[in-house]
């Protein structure tokens, strides 16, 4: 397999009253083709801006990307003008965003149809009918009943889960190589969500392209992503695939994650194991790892040295830290 | 337990209420218009206040030593009025009058705005439907003239002013209130003190109202000016503040005959009801941007 | 509970929404019963009709041996120490005014069940200590702390009336990950501490729920479809809807992953505007046969404390 699009040490910062927040503080990654990652994280941990980043949309001030390189298709997509031409080909062309927000994603006052041809009529070289017709197809295999009609509707007519369906064949419209879906089912549902993440599934693989989904939800993580990469405080702390990471998870943080949840198939009276403490604040962090005030397998060395980089372990296993 | 230790440590610093005032100050005055607007409304805030003080003349006693109608010079700044009194020393008293009756109208708007609005937004249903029918029916009427029509009844004076403007300012306080009492009310501590059991009067007083605050007070910043705009368009028209009492709006009223010849007796007190008017608009303003929603995370 | 619906400008009303219809469960002393279901299944009107935030339509509710379904809301008072609640937003569930000390030691007040400013003070000292805030941050507004903090205040404030019941409404849903199973532990460990709370449970993770809860009530478009114990609920549970949301909630271990079955349900939940006719399940079922069409099922009893309503069990 091949590399579709690969990001090296992206940092980015917001400049804000009190102080820089390191949102995004050198972070590596890549996807293959054909491949489903995920990004796990809690909030603020990066996940989200991150993938933002690639798509230059961070809002300029107060945020910054600061440092890094985004290679895809054979260029640093990162030195692209983020209202240029180019750029916009790429944005919603060969890379497109779902979000989480089904609702504040669509524009209320246009109809289904309206938006879901405007990518296209930018994007791709063809006519007017054909995009229509290939509008009708994509709500068809998004699981969308009596298209002809329901394509002229507005989206307040559709439910959450509905509407997410819509993103779905939108994000899919002009043949991307990649999607981005930033906690694409967190709104809705338990059945609702098993539903939208199977077609994903199921779609990303016909039509050829990676997705990268973007979550806290370890479940999901489990069940579709093949790679995973999980984030603390901006960095990426631990990556493999998802038989490695938790089949032997090796950072604390990953650890712990892991002992928190409830599991569905638990059958004793086991108790949770909560990871101490909260979430950092990052705004104006110290540079040893951020990690370590909550850590329980905690060295000397944590204290005194900057946060370690990623060290591989076994197969495409890898984990920042001092400890193990 | 290791969960009881951990809620020290991730304790923000000892000082966040002082730093956020701090903080706070910091974005509101970072912004220069704000900063020459608060100056602006402070120096005329401390002319009212020590108007004696700072008055060359008294504003009622003629200067019979020199002909009326006098040109600016060194003993009279501003000149002086087809009486002989002194305009500047008129315009320092008659800030005193425009700021006590902005101060009250404000006082007498909020109040009965913010009380029924709030009771029409609580109670909803018919309660909220006879409230608010009655303030349309007040906004139905340009302010000044409603204003015009009160003080036409009760007669002039500061007090009648103070009410006349008050009543006709009213109708804004009590539709925001009622607007901000209708999302407070669906909000998850309201209902949590209805589950603890606390009464309509202590949830209303204690947990609505503080929090339906900040809004309220970047509308009555923006209507000081206003109330003095008001105050001095019905003394202008001589149905507000009574001669011989210094105020902005019958000094330009009593100056407009000598325009030709003497343009400063109207243009002096104009150009202050602007600047103070100017100058509670931008502190308005400025609070309303720090007050912003989107900037409460950083503050 | 239903809610009339009224349109037009003379407020006609012109039906009823069934947000919550034939609803039966009881919960024992000590114990937690879990409320599950996905959103507009009416488990969160269930809980609020309860604590009498809603007065039902029709119907009884019994707590601690006495009718309060009907009840005024003057006479409700001096019930409420006795049952509260815990909300899903620790954001908006604080008044971002009060002080934590105020508002832990609110109903105190309300209901003078402490003499003097000290024993006041003591008492929201002690209440801090019992979910674990230093009661050093009383003075501190909830927006200095974090998230898992800001909920152990709201769990605070609703045992300062030392209820019996407690109704937890989605109390970890907002919650971070690493922060869930600190605000799961108290809960549970105040069970232990404080002999017979009980705790009704409403949450949409069955993960979460069967984890806390001893029986577990399952919910679809306001009616009880299930009722079932911790481990039956995964080893065996009938109703095709539970079976469906069982599966639909991923294990986080890929090597069980691959293995498990899953069952796609089609279609969405329903609004309750026109709930279908019959069993309100049937158009999702993949099971569904003429009879669910024409008739609701009842609940039947059908093995030790495990109910379910279901023509094909």
């Amino acid at each position: 397999m091949t590399t579709l699009l690969k990001v090296n040490n992206l940092k980015t910062h917001f400049f804000t009253h009190t102080g820089v927040v390191k949102a995004v503080d050198g972070v590596s990654f890549h996807i293959d083709e054909s491949e489903i990652v995920a990004v796990v994280g809690e909030s603020g941990c990066g996940k989200s801006v991150s993938q933002l980043s690639i798509m230059q949309l961070v809002s300029t001030p107060p945020g910054k990307i600061v440092d890094g390189t985004v290679e895809f298709e054979g260029r640093d997509i990162l030195r692209l003008d983020p209202k240029g031409k180019e750029m916009r080909g790429i944005r919603g062309g060969k890379i497109s965003m779902i979000f989480q927000e089904p609702m504040t994603s669509l524009n209320p006052l246009l109809t289904i149809h309206r938006q879901l041809t405007e990518a296209m009529e930018v994007h791709l070289d063809l006519d007017r009918s054909q995009i229509h017709d290939r509008a009708i197809e994509l709500l068809d295999m998004v699981g969308i009943s009596d298209t002809d009609k329901r394509i002229h509707d507005y989206p307040h007519q559709f439910s959450g889960g509905m509407r997410q369906r819509i993103m779905i064949a939108m994000a899919l419209s002009c043949n991307p190589r990649i999607i981005i879906a930033d906690e694409p089912t967190t709104a809705l549902d338990v059945t609702t969500q098993a539903q939208l993440l199977e077609l994903m599934s199921d779609l990303v693989s016909k039509f050829k392209a990676s997705l990268i989904i973007v979550t806290h939800n370890l479940g999901i993580v489990a069940r579709y992503a093949r790679r995973i990469y999980v984030m603390y405080a901006g960095r990426v702390i631990e990556s493999g695939t998802a038989k490695e990471i938790f089949g032997s998870p090796k950072h604390p943080y990953t650890r712990g994650l892991l002992n928190c949840v409830p599991r569905l198939d638990t059958k004793d009276e086991t108790r949770l194991v909560p990871i101490a403490g909260s979430i950092p604040n990052l705004v104006n962090m110290k540079p040893n790892c951020a990690f370590y005030s909550r850590c329980q397998h905690r060295v000397e060395e944590c204290k005194r040295e900057y946060w370690p980089v990623l060290r591989h372990i076994t197969g495409l296993h890898h984990v920042s830290c001092h400890a193990c | 337990m290791s969960e009881v230790m951990s809620t020290t440590e991730d304790s923000p610093e000892e000082s966040a209420t002082f730093g956020k005032t701090v903080l706070f100050l910091k974005v509101f005055f970072g912004r220069k218009v704000v900063l020459f607007g608060a100056i602006v409304a402070f120096c005329i805030v401390l002319a009212a206040i020590f108007a004696p003080l700072l008055a060359p003349y008294n504003p009622y006693n003629p200067d019979y030593s020199l002909p009326p109608l006098q040109h600016p010079s060194s003993a009279h700044l501003l000149g002086t009025d087809a009486l002989g009194r002194d305009t500047f020393s008129r315009i320092l008293y008659g800030a005193r009058t425009s700021l006590l009756v902005s101060i009250g109208a404000i006082t007498v708007a909020s109040v009965i705005g913010m009380t029924l609005g709030m009771v029409a937004g609580y109670f909803g249903g018919p309660v909220q439907a006879v409230i608010m029918r009655f303030f349309d029916a007040i906004m139905v009427f340009p302010m000044i003239v409603l204003a015009m029509c009160i003080a036409a009844l009760l007669g002039g004076g500061l007090k009648n002013v103070v009410i006349a403007i008050g009543i006709g300012m009213s109708a804004v306080y009590a539709r925001m209130m009622c607007a901000q009492v209708l999302s407070i009310k669906e909000s998850e501590y309201v209902t949590a003190c209805r589950v603890i059991g606390a009464g309509n009067l202590r949830i209303m007083f204690r947990h609505i109202l503080p929090n339906a605050f900040p809004p309220l007070i970047v509308l009555m910043t923006i209507q000081m000016g206003s109330a003095i705009l008001a105050e001095a368009g019905l003394s202008f028209l001589g149905i507000g503040i009574e001669p011989p009492e210094a105020a902005w709006g019958n000094m330009v009223k009593d100056g407009y005959q000598y325009l030709q010849t003497n343009p400063l007796l109207s243009f002096a007190p104009g150009i202050a009801i602007m600047l103070v008017v100017l100058a509670f608009n931008m502190i308005g303003d400025g609070l309303r941007d720090t007050l912003d929603p989107r900037l409460r995370g950083k503050i | 509970m239903y809610f009339p619906l009224k349109r037009g400008l003379l407020r006609k009303k012109e039906a009823d929404i069934k947000a919550v219809d034939g609803v039966n469960f009881r919960i024992k002393k000590g114990e937690t019963l879990g409320l599950v279901g996905e959103s507009g299944s009416g488990k969160t009107t269930t809980g609020k009709c309860i604590l009498r935030l809603h007065k039902p339509t029709e119907g009884k509710i019994t707590f601690n041996g006495k009718e309060i379904a009907s009840l005024r809301e003057r006479d409700m008072k001096p019930l409420r120490p006795g049952m509260s609640m815990i909300f899903q937003d620790p954001y908006s569930s604080l008044d971002p005014r009060q002080k934590a000390g105020a508002i832990v030691g609110e109903p105190l007040i309300i209901h003078r069940l402490v003499r003097n400013r000290k024993e006041y003070r003591d008492r929201v000292e002690e209440l801090f200590r019992l979910v674990n805030l230093d009661p050093r941050m009383i003075d501190r507004v909830p927006h200095e702390f974090s998230g898992g903090q800001r909920q152990r205040v709201g769990i605070a404030r609703a045992l300062a009336g030392e209820p019996s019941l407690l109704i937890c409404d989605e109390p970890v849903s907002a919650l971070d990950v690493s922060i869930q199973a600190q605000v799961i532990n108290l809960l549970k460990d105040l069970r232990e501490k404080m002999k017979g709370l009980s705790y009704l449970f409403i949450a949409h993770d069955l993960s979460v729920v069967r984890h806390i809860s001893h029986r577990i009530a399952v919910m679809y478009l306001g009616r009880i479809v299930e009722v079932l114990d911790q481990d039956t609920l995964y080893d065996n549970p009938l109703h095709p809807y539970t079976r469906a949301l069982l599966s639909a909630v991923p294990v986080p271990d890929p090597f069980i992953e691959e293995k498990r079955e899953r069952i796609a349900l089609k279609g969405e939940i329903p609004s309750v505007l026109n709930s279908p006719s019959g069993c309100s399940f049937h158009p999702r079922c993949p099971l569904a046969k003429r009879e669910c069409r024409q008739k609701p099922p009842d609940m039947r009893l059908v093995g030790k404390d495990h109910e379910v309503a279901c023509h094909l069990v």
